[in-house]
């Protein structure tokens, strides 16, 4: 199929989530189908009771009742069936084409309601509505920030042709970005969640592009010489560190987001390579062999003296900061595994996430509860997510495709 | 083996891009930072609740889920010919094309002395003709640390030539880490094929 295709494409790889681990103690939930889904063709009560049961901190209470946002409730009788919380909707279709997804959220355990929100969305936008409700009531009961309304970008390899697809967190709604016959690796969102840097091989070596993901424009904005790689942005959206070897060795350097001259931030005669921006701006982590092997290391974000952050283990690369900045991320090999790793900052000993043989390019969530990762399996490469402690698991799975370099988006679509 | 791939550009576009980017020339769509968010609409029909909606959908028609999809499978610019056939050089490029490594290292064997050597004298006695070495790397490890593992083996090849002779201008190395394998497979036979330096006519 050649040619410009525009609009949604269906994802190539079908996507599937399975939990396993053991989890805290779950809030009993019991979500009602919202009247007249069926017709909007999006089962949002589906949706949402997925998406809040995947974060193992809610359960299901399976009910068959017709409700909607305007029916009586006796919460009493709700309790009694075991739920602490009740959730009831609709779904309706409005003269212009639009849908107004209503609903309403009661607590059984003391009575009255909790939440009653409505929301006006065209019919593209029903997903992303259905992911909104849960986020509102996992905020609502939780006190924390959901991320069912985020997505994910990755990267899916079907024999020798490579696609940036960018998903719902959940996995679902998969549109594809870049369809290429070359290599693409190493995606970025932007922090407004509009754009993706990646690389690209399409030239035949590595550049540094920029994409806007609702237009598909798209800009080089690195391609010096040698390879151009590792893009990542700065908090304040303004400028991206990269990794260029353009004076022999890959060394880092930040340039403006709209292409520009780099400035170099660090000089070695070793490889450095993928930067990371903490949250507040200021520092910047990044890998390096100075030492011999690769080690993760800091450096202000204006250039600086260089710490070092990794001293566990021979091998350490691939740094991500979680949210509140105060833990980090990372791979780790061990013996002949590459295993995901998270250490918290100002002490403590890192700790292995998984006792998977090959774990790639981790990625927090931005409420800073998950972690994507790709992991490499007899059966292919697949995504994962993991909680912080390692005790659920997600397997985001595929049907023969090789998926890798995820990358979680921001909050704020 | 040989690699007959026609080139979608010519190293000339590269450098012209790369100029480009040097001289900080917007060669594409600015970045559009100031698209307006659609206002939320987000009403409360029950008592006491908390207002905790998002941005709610745009009334200007855009869906805020869609994802504009780019395909670069089509052949987007002009292909480039493969090198003169019948080169006017009185030295032809060596038939060897592969350079391969040992594990975790850059450095040159002495095996590939002689090629090394012929390469340079076909260089510097042939002004016009470039080439491009790629380093490869074995599938174990990170993707962005192979990349640039391979852009070492690839610097070591171009510094090879260059110390005996051969003009920097018609080198450049790149590297493709571990993305474009020569040989599949999670062993030793498949990863030794793999950790090499390539080197292409332009």
């Amino acid at each position: 199929m050649l040619g410009l295709m525009a609009g949604v494409v269906p994802a190539a790889a079908q996507f599937r989530v399975e939990i396993s681990g053991v989890g805290a103690t779950q809030v009993p939930l019991a979500i009602a189908a919202f009247r007249d889904e069926s017709n909007a063709g999006v089962a949002i009560s589906q949706i949402v009771r997925a998406d809040l049961e995947r974060s193992g901190l809610f359960r299901s209470v399976v009910t068959d009742a017709a409700l909607d946002e305007r029916s009586v409730i006796d919460t009493a009788q709700w309790r009694s069936r075991g739920a602490d919380a009740l959730v009831a909707g609709s779904v309706s279709r409005l003269a212009d084409g639009r849908f107004d997804v209503r609903y309403k959220l009661w607590d059984a355990v003391k009575g009255g309601e909790l939440l009653g929100q409505s929301k006006t969305v065209l019919p593209a936008d029903l997903r992303l509505a259905a992911h909104r409700v849960a986020d509102e009531i996992h905020e609502k009961l939780t006190g924390e920030r959901g991320v069912y309304a985020t997505r994910i970008a990755y990267v899916v390899r079907t024999g020798r042709r490579y696609t940036l697809h960018v998903s719902d967190a959940d996995g679902e709604g998969g549109q594809v970005a870049v369809a290429s016959p070359e290599p693409i690796i190493s995606p970025a969102w932007s922090p407004d969640g509009r754009q993706l840097a990646y690389v690209s091989f399409e030239t035949q070596k590595a550049a540094v592009w920029v994409q806007d993901l609702g237009s598909g424009e798209r800009r080089m904005v690195a391609s010096f010489r040698g390879s151009n790689s590792a893009p990542a942005w700065s908090p304040d959206g303004r400028r991206l560190a990269v990794t260029l070897s353009q004076d022999g060795l890959a060394q880092i350097y930040t340039m403006p987001t709209g292409g520009g001259r780099p400035e170099k931030l660090t000089s070695s005669n070793s490889i450095d390579t993928e930067p990371v921006y903490t949250p507040d701006g200021r520092s910047i982590y990044f890998v390096s062999d100075r030492g011999g092997g690769p080690q993760i290391y800091r450096i202000p974000a204006s250039g600086g003296s260089v710490e070092r952050v990794t001293f566990s283990g021979a091998y350490n690369i691939s740094p991500a900061i979680s949210p509140n900045g105060k833990s980090m991320a990372y791979i780790s090999r061990q013996g002949n595994a590459y295993r995901l790793m998270l250490q918290e900052f100002g002490g403590g000993t890192p700790q292995a996430l998984t006792d998977s043989l090959d774990d790639e390019s981790p990625s927090f969530s931005p409420n800073g509860r998950l972690i994507v990762y790709a992991s490499r399996t007899q059966g292919g490469d697949v995504l994962m997510t993991t909680t912080l402690d390692g005790k659920i698991k997600t397997r985001l799975l595929s049907s023969g495709a090789d998926m890798r370099e995820p990358a979680w988006g921001p909050f704020g679509r | 083996m040989k690699n007959s791939r026609t080139r979608p550009y010519t190293l000339l576009a590269l450098l012209g891009a790369s100029l480009a980017v040097l001289a900080g020339c917007d060669t594409a769509t600015k970045l559009n930072d100031t698209k307006a968010a659609a206002p939320v609409e987000t009403r409360n029909p029950g008592a006491g609740a908390a207002a905790a909606g998002g941005a709610g959908a745009s009334t200007s028609g855009a869906a805020q889920s869609r994802v504009a999809t780019v395909d670069l499978s089509k052949d987007a610019g002009g292909t480039v010919g493969a090198g003169s056939i019948g080169s006017t050089a009185a030295l032809a490029m060596p038939m060897q094309r592969v350079i391969f490594f040992d594990f975790d290292s850059y450095a040159i064997k002495d095996d590939y002395k002689n090629l090394i050597d012929v390469y340079a004298r076909v260089l510097s006695t042939s002004k016009g003709k470039r080439v491009v070495i790629e380093g490869h790397t074995d599938e174990r490890g990170g993707r962005e640390y192979n990349l640039a593992l391979g852009q070492k083996r690839a610097a070591a090849v171009v510094q090879s030539l260059t110390l005996l002779g051969a003009p920097e201008a018609q080198l450049e190395a790149v590297s493709f880490g571990e993305e474009r394998p020569a040989a599949q497979g999670t062993d030793e036979s498949a990863w030794s094929k793999n950790r090499r330096a390539e080197v292409k006519d332009l």
